[in-house]
């Protein structure tokens, strides 16, 4: 299937489905430019484009403008990265090149979180911050990335470092190197393309997790741009050209580093083999 | 004489070693996981409101949402039809997508992200405002209808529509799943699809006897973490729907949130919570014992046939 015809077709089908999926995205950016009568209407872009819509939204709530909870937002992305990528590491040089008693009990134990549903710790977590006084604050969305960042990311990495050649450790430990110095000089350097990966996933997921923001935050100071735009939805009478304006603006952040690092997605994964 | 003594020194520090760069997820594990599903189980027997203290009622909580609430009945189906419905509907997208995405062809690069671009957007806050103007009675999806002559519904307003609303919106976002089987198919020697064309095996032939059994540890993968996640729905039936119309929507996370935070019924909230996990403790386990009769792994020294 190699043939001309063959590749022919495959573009005609992927260029055909890419754009229906896009389309719901490209028919977003010509609604955010819309007056409300004419947002129904399938026409793609507005017969006079209201910029004003992203004025008017930038400034909806009085108080505070959305670059406020743009910075709220990438604030709280600052340490759930730090935290996710650092902890992570080390956590996953443990199980995947030490060994220490129990090893395996702990692996699969790691794994079976994986499988649990979040619902099942999120009241007691909520009233154990509630008690530590840390509810309507960034700790208790921020905190639990300093935990490993996540068995998700601890298996990829676990995965990743089994696939460096073993070779390299007797090396540095012939030249004296610790297992301390054997993480900071040859593992965590070669597995610097996973934690991108990780980095990556961490800032969506987390710009995305509007469980935990709506569970934790309360005052509008403190709010993530996913909040903010709940108030716009809220709201008695939906200013609809607004709201759409402002929600393409809160994905840009994720939009932008997905295009700059689209390799490492599906290459990160593929090398770290996510076989049974 | 040296060498048994110090190989058990160096077992020793290798030991403190390994427990202390695993300490991070250790201790998380303990403090966030472990002692919150004790304490969950604890408070499912009791009557808590954050105010006071927890007040025992033994098995009440459980007598009462198996026998006096119908919402629990109601959400517990929803989340049922959701979960049959939209699972194996990604999966198959997904799988599909993804080989026609592992074929070597220029623009690939660009294909991938956009057919990815929706999912990377996925559980936010801003598609499900999208999602609610597109669907509603005079947006967009109604007036494409239109040129058709179809006279389109209130999708989101109307309770036969409104859940296969959310579901659609769920399989749009089959990007993640689609990524990591697009990770499995690279991982399938090539030698093997050589050595079945030299058999004269077709490309059904070979999807069939080798994509598939060299896939199925991945499908497997997806498929436990898609029940999971599926289990867990919470934004869109929250912003998109707010659970209505008449309940259609009423997914069960978002039945759990409301009783704890918005009633502060934690005891209840806490008993819902362990029947989820006993539910999907159940259904990965089945997930479990399946698979002995449909993943293959390498290792196990079978053979791709």
């Amino acid at each position: 299937m190699s043939t001309i015809r063959g590749k022919l077709s495959s573009h005609l089908f992927l260029a055909a489905f890419s754009l229906l999926m896009l389309y719901p995205v490209i028919w977003w950016v010509g609604a955010s430019l819309k007056k409300t009568a004419e947002l129904g209407l399938p026409t793609l872009w507005p017969s006079t484009p209201m910029w004003e819509n992203y004025d008017k939204g930038w400034h909806f709530s009085g108080d505070y403008t959305f670059a406020h909870f743009f910075g709220n937002t990438l604030l709280m992305e600052l340490g759930n990265v730090t935290g996710g990528v650092l902890t992570a590491a080390l956590v996953a040089y443990g199980f995947g090149r030490l060994n220490f008693k129990l090893r395996g009990f702990w692996f699969s134990i790691l794994l079976m979180t994986m499988m649990l549903p979040g619902q099942v710790t999120v009241v007691p977590q909520y009233i154990l911050f509630n008690k530590l006084g840390w509810v309507d604050s960034y700790v208790p969305l921020v905190l639990p990335h300093f935990f490993g960042g996540g068995a998700f990311f601890i298996f990829l990495l676990v995965q990743f470092i089994r696939g460096i050649p073993r070779d390299l450790d007797e090396a540095a430990k012939i030249d004296g190197a610790s297992v301390y110095g054997i993480f900071l000089r040859i593992i965590f350097p070669l597995i610097k393309p996973a934690l991108v990966t990780v980095a990556i996933f961490t800032f969506i997921w987390s710009w995305d997790d509007f469980f935990a923001q709506v569970l934790y935050l309360s005052s509008v100071n403190k709010f993530t741009v996913g909040l903010a735009l709940r108030m716009f939805i809220d709201q008695f009478d939906i200013q609809w050209g607004q709201l759409l304006a402002m929600s393409l603006l809160s994905i840009l952040p994720s939009a932008i580093i997905f295009l700059f690092a689209q390799k490492y997605f599906v290459e990160g994964i593929a090398t770290t083999g996510l076989k049974g | 004489m040296e060498a048994p003594l110090r190989k058990r020194k160096s077992k020793g520090e290798t030991n403190a070693a390994g427990y202390l760069f695993i300490a991070p997820w250790l201790i998380g594990f303990l403090l966030l996981t472990l002692w919150p599903i004790a304490q969950s189980f604890y408070l499912s027997f009791t009557e808590y409101s954050l105010l006071e203290a927890p007040v025992w009622t033994g098995t009440d909580n459980y007598v009462n949402i198996f026998t006096n609430d119908s919402t629990f009945t109601k959400s517990l189906g929803v989340t049922f039809s959701f979960v049959l419905v939209s699972v194996p509907l990604k999966l198959f997208f997904s799988l599909m997508v993804a080989i026609a995405l592992s074929r070597s062809i220029r623009g690939m690069n660009f294909y991938r992200t956009a057919i990815y671009f929706p999912s990377l957007i996925g559980g936010s806050i801003a598609v499900a405002a999208l999602w609610r103007n597109m669907f509603g009675l005079d947006g967009y999806i109604n007036q494409v209808l239109a040129w058709f002559g179809i006279q389109g519904v209130g999708w989101i307003t109307n309770p036969d529509t409104s859940l296969g609303t959310l579901i659609l919106l769920n399989t749009w976002q089959f990007g993640s799943t689609m990524v990591i089987f697009l990770a499995g198919l690279k991982q399938i020697p090539q030698e093997l699809y050589e050595s079945a064309s030299v058999d004269g095996a077709g490309r059904i032939r070979k999807f069939f006897r080798i994509t598939l059994p060299m896939l199925s540890p991945v499908m497997f993968f997806n498929l436990v973490l898609g029940i999971i996640g599926s289990f867990q729905t919470f934004t869109s039936a929250l912003i998109i729907t707010k659970g209505g119309p008449i309940n259609s929507t009423y997914m069960y996370a978002l039945f759990l949130y409301e009783k704890a935070f918005k009633h502060y019924q934690m005891g209840y909230a806490s008993a819902l919570a362990w029947i989820l996990l006993v539910i999907v403790a159940v259904l990965t386990a089945l997930n479990f014992l399946a698979s002995r009769y449909w993943v293959f792994y390498e290792s196990d020294g079978g053979k791709a046939k």
